[in-house]
C-alpha cells in the first residue's frame, strides 16, 4: 500500500488536488479521505476547531463541499453536533484536534451519551510512531471516552479511514443512538490510500441479540391494554428517535389512553391534544404524577424510568401493571420490574401491537380521562401565570408569553435548571423535536451552542435559547460563534441572580444557606453589545411580548435579558427520593415568598 | 451470587478493556475472568465469573452485547457445565519432606511439574473447590506456600450447546437464558459433584 514514505508529501497533495475529481480511482490523503466520506454519509456541516494533530484534514477541507463552523471553545463543538442531530434527526459531527481539544469534547460527548443523541465526533491524534510516548497535545481519548460514547475508534492508516467512519457513523445511528468518536492519527491522515466508498460499507449492523418481540407477548400486552380502567401512555424520547408520534396518538386515540411524557419526549406528542398530560416526574404538573400514582396500567413507551421520572422506587405507580417497549434490553428492569416487555423499535411493535386493539367506544368519554381533567382545575388555581401581574416578572411569565409569540412553533433550546422546567411546564410543545433539552446529564451550557447546532440544521425555524444567567455564562463564548455565522438565533436569559435551582435546593433542602448560589454576571445586553448583537433588559411583565416581537424581528441574534423575580421555585417539586404523589406546591400566595424587592 | 458468563469477543485491541470497565460501571466485581483463543479465527473466548445479585444477569448480558466488540453472550451459571481452572502452587520442602507432598498431589491427581532442592511445583487441574482442597490440606499439613498462580475459571457446556442451538431454545419475550436455565439446571449440583473428583 502506499504510504507518506514512498510518497513526498508535495507530490500527494499534488496528486490528491486531481484525484478529487476521480475519487473512487486515484490515491487520496487520509484527510481527503475523511472529508469525502463524510460527504458521502450526507454531511453537509462540521462544528469544529483546528489545531495541530487535525491540521492535514484542516488543510484537505477547502476541496469539500462540506460547511465548517468554527467554534470557541470544544464542548461547543460537540453541543452543536448534538443540537443539529436532535433538531434534524441525521448525526452530528463535532471535529477537533488532540489533547485538550479532544478532552474539552468530552462533556459534550456525555450529554450525547446520556440522551442517546447520534454524534460522530473526529479527533486528531499525534502520529502513530509516538503513540503512548507522552509526546505534545497527545491523550488517550478512545480510554477517556470509552464509558460515554457508544463505541470508539483508533484509525492509525489511511486505508482504514472510510470504513472506520462509516461504521462510525451505522453505529451512531442504529438501535439505541449515540456519540461514537473516531480519532485518527495524524500519519494516517496524511498517509495515500485508495478511496472507494461503495467497498468501504460497514457489514450491516448486528441487532442486539435480545432485540425480539414475541407475538405472545403482543398479545398478552394487548389483553392487559383492552382491560386496564385506568391506563396512561409514558412516552419518552425513544418516540422521537423512532418516529412513532403517530403511533403513540393512534393509541392513545383509539383507546381512550392519557399521555403523559418525559422531559426528552415533550412535542412528540401534541401538548394541545386533549389526551396529552403534560410532563411527569419531578416537576411534573400534579395531575400528571397522581394519574400515574392511581393508574392501573402503565404503558411505557421509549422511556427508561429515570429516577427524576419516578421517584422512589418503592411507592412507584403501586397497582399499575407495567408494560416496558424499549429497544434497548439493558434498560428492561433496570430500575422498574416490568410484566411485559416488548423489546424492540417502538414505531415497529406498536405497528405490531395496534391491530390487536378495537376502538374504544367514543360515545362517551373515560371515567378515567374525566377524572383526571377534573383534577386539574384545582391546579390551574395555583398557576402563577394565571394570576394577576403584580409589577413581578415571574420567569413563568416570560415562557408563556414567549410560547403565545411563538405560536408554540419556535423551536427552543433550553439549558438546565429552574427555567429548564418552566420552559417544560408554560412552552406547549405540538411537534417533534421542537424541545432540544439536555436531559440525562443536564448539561448547563447546553444551549447556547445546542442552539447555533440547531439552526444550522433548520435555518428555516424560529430557533429560541432560553437559558438561565448560571449557564449560559459557562458556554456564553459561543455568542461570537453565533455572529460569525451571522445566524437568526434569539436568546432568552432567564436571570435571577442566582444558580436558581441550586438555591431552590438550598431553601429547600438546606435551610435557606444560599452557599455560592448568588451570582454576578455582566450586563448581558452589553456584552451582546460588544459582539454586534443587539438586545434589551427586560422587567416588567408588559414589555416582554415586545422586546419578543424585537427580537423575532431582528435577522441575526438578539438577546433579551429577563431579570425576573430572584427567588422563585418550581414548583410541584417532588424531592428526589420521594413518592411521586409527594410534592412540594406553590404556596397559595407566591407574591410574598420572594425577596428584598417583595 | 457467582454469575458465570462466556462471551466471544472480537480478537481487537482495547476488547477486555471495554468488557472490564462494563463490570467497573455496573460496580460488579470480577471475581476472576480468563481470555484465549476460541475455535473461530479473530474470536476470543472470555470466562467471567463476578459477584452479582441472582436478578442482574439479564443486564450483565444485555449490557455485554451493548458493546460493539462482543459477538455472543451467555450466562451459564444454572446450565450443566464443564468447570476447570488450572494452578501452579509452588510448596517449600526439603528432601526429607517431599515425600509427603508426592503422596498429597497423588490424591489429588496433581503433578510435581518441577522440583528444587528447597521446593517443588505442584500443577493440578479442576474446579474451584478441588484446587482449594489441596492448598488447604498443604496448610494444615505445614507445608509453607511459596506462591499460587490459578487461571480463573473457564467453562464449556455440556452437549452440543452451541450458539445456534442455545437461540433455537430460547423462550420469548423477556425469558431470558436464566429462566430456562433454572429448568435446565436442576442436575447440575450432582455433576460437580462428580466433577470434583473425590
Amino acid at each position: 500500500m502506499g504510504t507518506a514514505k514512498k510518497h513526498p508529501s508535495q507530490a500527494s497533495a499534488a496528486e490528491a488536488k486531481e484525484s478529487t475529481q476521480m475519487l473512487t480511482s486515484t490515491k487520496l490523503t487520509g484527510a481527503e479521505i475523511l472529508w469525502a466520506t463524510l460527504a458521502g454519509e450526507g454531511v453537509d456541516v462540521v462544528f469544529g476547531y483546528p489545531g495541530g494533530a487535525i491540521l492535514p484534514v484542516y488543510d484537505a477541507l477547502k476541496k469539500f463541499p462540506i460547511r465548517h463552523v468554527l467554534v470557541r471553545h470544544e464542548q461547543g463543538a460537540a453541543h452543536m453536533a448534538d443540537g443539529y442531530a436532535r433538531a434534524s434527526g441525521k448525526v452530528g459531527v463535532a471535529v477537533a484536534t488532540s489533547g485538550p481539544g479532544a478532552t474539552n469534547l468530552v462533556t459534550g460527548i456525555a450529554t450525547a451519551m446520556l440522551d442517546s443523541v447520534p454524534m460522530v465526533c473526529i479527533t486528531g491524534q499525534v502520529s502513530s510512531k509516538v503513540l503512548g510516548t507522552d509526546a505534545f497535545q497527545e491523550v488517550d481519548i478512545t480510554g477517556i471516552t470509552l464509558p460515554v460514547t457508544k463505541h470508539n475508534y483508533v484509525v492509525t492508516r489511511a486505508e482504514d479511514v472510510a470504513k472506520t467512519v462509516r461504521e462510525a457513523f451505522l453505529v451512531a445511528k442504529s438501535g439505541r443512538p449515540g456519540p461514537v468518536l473516531v480519532d485518527i492519527t495524524k500519519d494516517a491522515q496524511q498517509g495515500l490510500a485508495e478511496f472507494d466508498f461503495e467497498a468501504a460499507a460497514p457489514r450491516p449492523h448486528r441487532p442486539h441479540p435480545m432485540l425480539r418481540t414475541e407475538s405472545a407477548s403482543i398479545l398478552q400486552a394487548a389483553e392487559l391494554i383492552r382491560n386496564a380502567r385506568k391506563p396512561v401512555i409514558l412516552a419518552g424520547h425513544g418516540m422521537l428517535q423512532s418516529g412513532a408520534g403517530g403511533q403513540v396518538r393512534t393509541l392513545a386515540e383509539r383507546m381512550r389512553i392519557p399521555v403523559a411524557s418525559t422531559l426528552l419526549g415533550l412535542g412528540g406528542f401534541p401538548a394541545s391534544h386533549p389526551l396529552s398530560l403534560g410532563m411527569m416526574g419531578m416537576h411534573g404538573e400534579a395531575w400528571v404524577n397522581h394519574a400515574i400514582q392511581q393508574s392501573d396500567l402503565l404503558i411505557a413507551c421509549g422511556m427508561r424510568f429515570d429516577d427524576r421520572v419516578t421517584g422512589t422506587l418503592a411507592t412507584y405507580a403501586p397497582n399499575a401493571k407495567k408494560i416496558h417497549i424499549e429497544v434497548d434490553p439493558a434498560e428492561i428492569n433496570k430500575n422498574v420490574k416490568v410484566d411485559i416487555a416488548l423489546i424492540g423499535d417502538l414505531k415497529e411493535v406498536l405497528e405490531a401491537l395496534l391491530p390487536h386493539l378495537a376502538p374504544r367506544d367514543a360515545r362517551s368519554e373515560s371515567p378515567w380521562v374525566k377524572e383526571i381533567e377534573a383534577s386539574k382545575g384545582e391546579c390551574a388555581v395555583r398557576d402563577i401565570k394565571n394570576l394577576p401581574d403584580s409589577g413581578h416578572l415571574y420567569a413563568a411569565h416570560v415562557i408563556h408569553d414567549l410560547w403565545r409569540a411563538t405560536e408554540g412553533k419556535a423551536i427552543v433550546v433550553t439549558d438546565v435548571g429552574q427555567h429548564q422546567m418552566w420552559e417544560a411546564q408554560y412552552y406547549k410543545h405540538d411537534q417533534p423535536r421542537t424541545l432540544i433539552t439536555s436531559g440525562g446529564l443536564g448539561t448547563m451550557g447546553f444551549a447556547l451552542p445546542a442552539a447555533i447546532g440547531a439552526k444550522i440544521a433548520c435555518p428555516d425555524k424560529e430557533v429560541w435559547v432560553i437559558a438561565g444567567d448560571g449557564g449560559f455564562q459557562m458556554t456564553a463564548a459561543e455568542l461570537s460563534t453565533a455572529a460569525q455565522e451571522e445566524l437568526d438565533l434569539n436568546i432568552a436569559v432567564v436571570n435571577n441572580g442566582y444558580l436558581g435551582m441550586v438555591r431552590q435546593w438550598q431553601e429547600f433542602f438546606y435551610e435557606k444557606n444560599y452557599q455560592s448560589s448568588p451570582l454576578r454576571s455582566p450586563d448581558f445586553v452589553k456584552l451582546a453589545e460588544a459582539h454586534g448583537i443587539p438586545g434589551r433588559t427586560v422587567k416588567q411583565r408588559a414589555e416582554v411580548l415586545p422586546a419578543v416581537e424585537a427580537a423575532r424581528t431582528h435577522r441575526g441574534p438578539f438577546i433579551i435579558n429577563f431579570l425576573v423575580e430572584k427567588e422563585d421555585s418550581v414548583y410541584p417539586m417532588i424531592p428526589a427520593g420521594s413518592a411521586l404523589h409527594e410534592m412540594i406546591r406553590r404556596p397559595n400566595n407566591p407574591l410574598v415568598e420572594t425577596g428584598k424587592d417583595a | 451470587m457467582l454469575h458465570t458468563f462466556v462471551a466471544l469477543v472480537e480478537d481487537k485491541p482495547g476488547v477486555l478493556t471495554r468488557v472490564a470497565s462494563l463490570f467497573r460501571r455496573l460496580n460488579i466485581n470480577i471475581v476472576s475472568l480468563t481470555v484465549g483463543h476460541s475455535e473461530k479465527p479473530g474470536v476470543s473466548r472470555m470466562t467471567i465469573v463476578c459477584d452479582a445479585s441472582p436478578t442482574s444477569s439479564h443486564r450483565i448480558a444485555a449490557s455485554l452485547y451493548k458493546l460493539e466488540n462482543v459477538l455472543q453472550v451467555d450466562d451459564i451459571s444454572q446450565l450443566s457445565h464443564v468447570a476447570r481452572e488450572l494452578a501452579l502452587i509452588k510448596v517449600s520442602a526439603t528432601p526429607t519432606t517431599r515425600s509427603q507432598v508426592f503422596e498429597l498431589a497423588e490424591v489429588f491427581r496433581a503433578r510435581i511439574v518441577d522440583l528444587a532442592p528447597e521446593s517443588l511445583m505442584i500443577e493440578i487441574t479442576g474446579v474451584e473447590s478441588k484446587i482449594e482442597g489441596l492448598i488447604q490440606v498443604l496448610n494444615e499439613n505445614g507445608d509453607r506456600i511459596l506462591e499460587i498462580s490459578r487461571t480463573g475459571r473457564m467453562v464449556m457446556r455440556r452437549g452440543q450447546h452451541t450458539s445456534r442451538v442455545l437461540e433455537a431454545m430460547r423462550v420469548p419475550g423477556l425469558e431470558t437464558p436464566e429462566e430456562l436455565q433454572a429448568e435446565e439446571g436442576s442436575d447440575n449440583d450432582v455433576l460437580m459433584a462428580e466433577e470434583a473428583g473425590f
